[in-house]
């Protein structure tokens, strides 16, 4: 029966297509797109394939989604936390931050931060300049970054190795520790290679502190890094919303530990922050990590509504190439072929992640 | 053994002063310790820099009721574009006399809903309520009968409209979400893969790309000549949309049901749909109402994504008061109030499930 | 009501004082939970206190390792006085052991990790020579041969039984219970209070809220009663249920021996 009603649709859209003459199958992804992308990873033109055209959409989502979901989860984890703080002041305002922004829609949201920019911010010759070598005007931010120099990329290695130097430290230390019984401070260590070893290789390159500073060059800024108000606006309205989720989800995780565990991890005469590590962490990151990813996920889908203020990410992409080409079938089949690709690797994830640290019961 | 009976004192010992009443409060609450002291102080300083200049943009130095050019005079936020459009902001396109009956619907709508907010009132005559509340609606909304002249769907809009398509939505996606979540549950492996395959395909995606889908493919799977108007196809989307979240809820329902339950009921003798009807579900849904009513407040925001696809929503009939040039740039103050009914909505919805919660944990 | 052997309580205690409190009161907002509390316990001395709830008994224990905070008066453990001096704190609470009402073990840990973890993380002891200790006490508690399986797996009466394998791992002076029993079916009462039992053979220093008037007979060398925040009446075992002297303590014990 089911089969039947699948026929049935099949070919009267197969007819409806030909009537407008509308091409089927995948074959113009190799077709000029000729039309423009605002921003883009990598190069592209009007005279690139469509196909071209919905990879630079594609990692524009990738790009907006991994700083989204990064801000987030820390702006959510603070959050989260100061809805618990003793102190009453910044608990409520916790709680208002969070009440507010999951009751408003995240399109909305967009909305409002894009109008900010456009309508708020003043043009570029009178640019807000909030704090030395950033400027803020209708056309976006402009940040002052160190000018690129060969000495970044040993810096970049430095901080890998250090990473790996880290991680050794870290073992030898627990099978110390296990033999001997002594503390190693693994914390301090570790901060001060994570961040001495690169300064130490900037140091050795002659200490460049050579700025690119943007610079008002007739109507707009040139130089420094350059954030469009779609990007800005798009990231904005997408973390501040998620992170109210994600506030909760810690808020929840930290109250599910039953006060009786920090309680008896402290007769045994453990110190605060031993007992958030060992006993108050490990139970709470059990229940915040399903929901939390799941708002990862969410962030990443809901980074599709950049179509509604003109950043070009996938759907954006995808939506100016149906109206183009009129395969609407093939496009928003591609659309959802995408975002499920994500989703699946997300649940593949929670799945593992959940089997891997139920807690061991009867 | 020595001696260690209280004698009981008559005169009542008071607790230190600086512990109880308003200072022992301010104390224990914003300045118990350095950190929280310091902490107290930035954020009063930070509340300072920011909330004072918004107190005075918004009610200070605001504008009411006027035209757009006085407002542009004005330094301070010009509400004049919320109430010199407020009839289109909340009825889009409709009738400008014939506006009493949208707001009438919302009003049905309202009451319906402060009613079933009690949990003693609900049983069949409040369904019955509800039934013929929302056939009323959609009749005060269409016209055609009973001497109301007809309106067409094209000219619907606004806060109705948003209404419209989240309670119509999640009407018809409970009933199919439920039978989702069965479907999964089912021994017959061709209706659970395709359970399967429905909820995991839906969820997955954003909801943008099946209101992409229902506005533009939807015409192409039907013969020639036949056409669905644009809400319609909006709603259609959003009920696929929002039963594949309720199958997930409701199979965390169905989850949480003890196998004695299933066996309890086949010993008396009573067949699936039976067991279904009288017995699991019954019991199920209950445990499930608080995330059913989150899905609520989804759907309720969910509905603002139709603005994409050139829907007068709430969202929509803002945006068009925007571009009229009198109003252009007062982005801020229309954005805030639209907002504001939104949170206003979620809000009470929210409050009302976690109340919901508490009544039900308690076990009454 | 274990009437076996019951462990001697006439020998006569050392002089020496292992925690005073002295005058000590403490509110909870504009209530006084305790009022006016004046209790010394002497080395190798075991204390039961009852009362009905809500009479401070509970509050009195947990201010003695400063889960709770008193505002007035002097509370002395072991010679080291309870202020807000926190190495003052974390010192009392190595010598001080707890057991608590509902064991709160450490879900995510194993049995023998449960245990470990004390005389790792602040006696820094080797992992060899503190698995060492944890087995040694399991098998006092009767429950070795669950040393790698989680606290999930295990019974509530062997729950408590790790709960208190736990607390002297840290080899603690003074063993604190709070209501230890309380949460148990009855059929797992006895293990746990044979455990108890066995402690007090061995000369520990024992403070026991608790309702279990037969292990209070047996083992206790002091019975205190407590209500509205005050200790009202305190005696051995004998006296105590013999000849209660005030009326409140009167009208309690027949409530709970009837």
């Amino acid at each position: 029966m089911v089969g039947l009603l699948g026929y049935y649709l099949v070919s009267n859209t197969l007819h409806n297509l030909e009537k407008q003459s509308i091409a089927t199958g995948f074959g113009f992804i190799h077709q000029e797109s000729s039309f423009e992308i605002g921003e883009s990873l990598i190069d592209y033109s009007a005279a690139s394939s469509y196909g071209r055209a919905l990879i630079v959409g594609a990692l524009n989502t990738l790009y907006v989604s991994f700083i989204g979901i990064f801000i987030t989860v820390t702006l959510g984890t603070f959050m989260g936390v100061a809805r618990l703080s003793t102190n009453w002041l910044v608990s409520r305002l916790a709680a208002i931050y969070i009440e507010v922004m999951q009751n408003i829609p995240v399109l909305l949201q967009l909305f409002f931060w894009y109008a900010i920019f456009y309508e708020t911010l003043p043009s570029p010759r009178h640019a807000l300049h909030p704090i030395a070598g950033v400027f803020l005007c209708n056309r976006g931010v402009a940040f002052t970054v160190p000018k690129t120099h060969p000495a970044h990329a040993y810096m970049a290695i430095a901080f890998l190795a250090g990473c790996i130097i880290v991680y050794l430290v870290r073992r030898w230390s627990k099978k110390r520790q296990e033999r001997t019984g002594q503390l190693f401070p693994v914390f301090r260590v570790s901060v001060g290679i994570l961040l001495g070893l690169p300064l130490l290789t900037w140091w050795m390159a002659g200490a460049p502190t050579e700025l690119n500073m943007p610079k008002l060059v007739g109507f707009n800024f040139i130089g420094g890094l350059n954030l469009s108000p779609e990007f800005i606006a798009l990231l904005l309205g997408l973390v501040l919303y998620t992170a109210a989720f994600v506030a909760e989800a810690v808020r929840a995780g930290i109250q599910s530990v039953s006060k009786g565990q920090t309680e008896a991890a402290m007769s045994l005469g453990l110190r605060p922050p031993t007992v958030l590590n060992l006993v108050i962490l490990p139970q709470a990151l059990r229940v915040i990590i399903p929901p939390l990813t799941s708002q990862m996920l969410n962030l990443t889908k809901n980074s599709s509504l950049a179509v509604a203020i003109g950043f070009p990410d996938f759907v954006s992409v995808a939506n100016t190439t149906i109206n183009q080409t009129g395969q609407a079938v093939e496009g928003v089949a591609l659309i959802m072929l995408v975002y499920l690709f994500f989703s699946l690797l997300t649940s593949a994830f929670m799945n593992w992640y959940n089997k891997k640290m139920a807690l061991v019961e009867r | 053994m020595e001696d260690i009976i209280q004698k009981t004192s008559k005169e009542e010992i008071k607790p230190p002063v600086v512990s109880v009443g308003v200072i022992g409060w301010i104390k224990a609450n914003l300045f118990n310790g350095w950190f929280n002291s310091a902490l107290t102080i930035v954020t009063l300083f930070f509340l300072w820099e920011t909330v004072l200049p918004f107190f005075r943009w918004a009610f200070i130095d605001s504008v009411w009721n006027t035209t757009g050019q006085v407002c542009r005079d004005a330094g301070g936020a010009c509400w004049s574009v919320i109430s010199s459009n407020f009839r289109f902001i909340l009825f889009g396109f409709y009738p400008y006399d014939l506006q009493w009956r949208p707001l009438l619907a919302m009003i049905i709508l309202f009451v319906l809903l402060f009613f079933s907010q009690n949990r003693k009132l609900w049983k069949k005559p409040l369904a019955y309520a509800w039934i013929a509340g929302l056939f009323i609606m959609g009749l005060l909304l269409r016209g055609g009968l009973f001497g109301l002249d007809p309106v067409e769907s094209t000219q619907w809009g606004g806060l109705p409209l948003t209404l419209l398509l989240s309670v119509f939505g999640l009407t018809a996606a409970y009933p199919l979400g439920v039978v989702l979540a069965l479907g999964r549950q089912s021994k017959m492996r061709a209706v659970k893969t395709l359970c399967i395959v429905y909820i995991e395909l839906i969820r997955g995606v954003p909801l943008i790309s099946l209101l992409f889908m229902s506005s533009i493919i939807f015409p192409l799977l039907l013969p020639e000549g036949v056409t669905i108007n644009k809400i319609l196809r909006a709603q259609v989307a959003i009920i696929l949309f929002t039963a594949a979240y309720i199958a997930e809820v409701v199979r965390g329902g169905l989850q949480g049901m003890s196998r004695g339950q299933y066996e309890a009921a086949e010993s008396i003798g009573l067949n699936y749909y039976q067991t279904m009807r009288l017995v699991i579900l019954p019991q199920a849904l209950k445990i499930v109402i608080p995330p059913t009513v989150s899905q609520l407040i989804s759907a309720f925001k969910d509905t603002s994504l139709v603005v994409i696809i050139a829907l007068y929503d709430l969202l929509k009939t803002t945006q068009t008061v925007l571009s009229n040039p009198e109003w252009m740039g007062f982005s801020r103050e229309a954005y805030v109030f639209v907002g504001i009914l939104y949170f206003l909505g979620c809000f009470s919805m929210s409050n009302y499930s976690r109340k919901l919660e508490k009544e039900l944990s308690r076990g009454n | 009501m274990d009437t076996e052997s019951s462990v001697t309580t006439e020998q006569t205690l050392s002089d020496e004082a292992i925690i005073e409190i002295i005058d000590m009161h403490k509110w909870f907002g504009d209530f006084h939970v305790l009022q006016g509390i004046n209790l010394t316990v002497h080395k190798q001395e075991r204390i039961v206190i009852c009362g009905p709830s809500g009479s401070g008994k509970s509050t009195l224990i947990r201010c003695i390792n400063r889960l709770e905070e008193h505002q007035r008066g002097r509370i002395v453990v072991d010679g080291i006085e309870l202020t807000n001096n926190i190495k003052n704190i974390e010192k009392v609470r190595t010598e001080v052991g707890m057991v608590f009402q509902h064991f709160n073990l450490f879900p995510h840990l194993s049995i023998i990790e449960n245990l470990t973890l004390g005389p790792i993380w602040v006696r820094k002891v080797p992992k060899k020579e503190a698995e060492e200790t944890a087995m040694y006490y399991l098998e006092k508690v009767h429950i070795a041969e669950q040393a790698r399986k989680y606290p999930g797996q295990l019974s509530g009466g062997q729950q408590q039984r790790v709960a208190i394998a736990r607390s002297l791992c840290m080899n603690p002076k003074v063993m604190l219970f709070d209501e230890p029993t309380s949460a148990l079916d009855p059929e797992m009462i006895k293990e746990v209070l044979d455990v108890m039992i066995e402690l007090a053979r061995e000369g520990m220093t024992m403070i026991v809220v608790s309702h279990e008037m037969g292990f209070a007979k047996s083992v206790a060398h002091r019975v205190l009663f407590m209500d509205f925040g005050q200790i009202v009446e305190g005696n051995t075992p004998h006296e105590f249920f013999e000849n209660p002297q005030h009326d409140r303590t009167k009208l309690f014990l027949s409530q709970i021996l009837h």
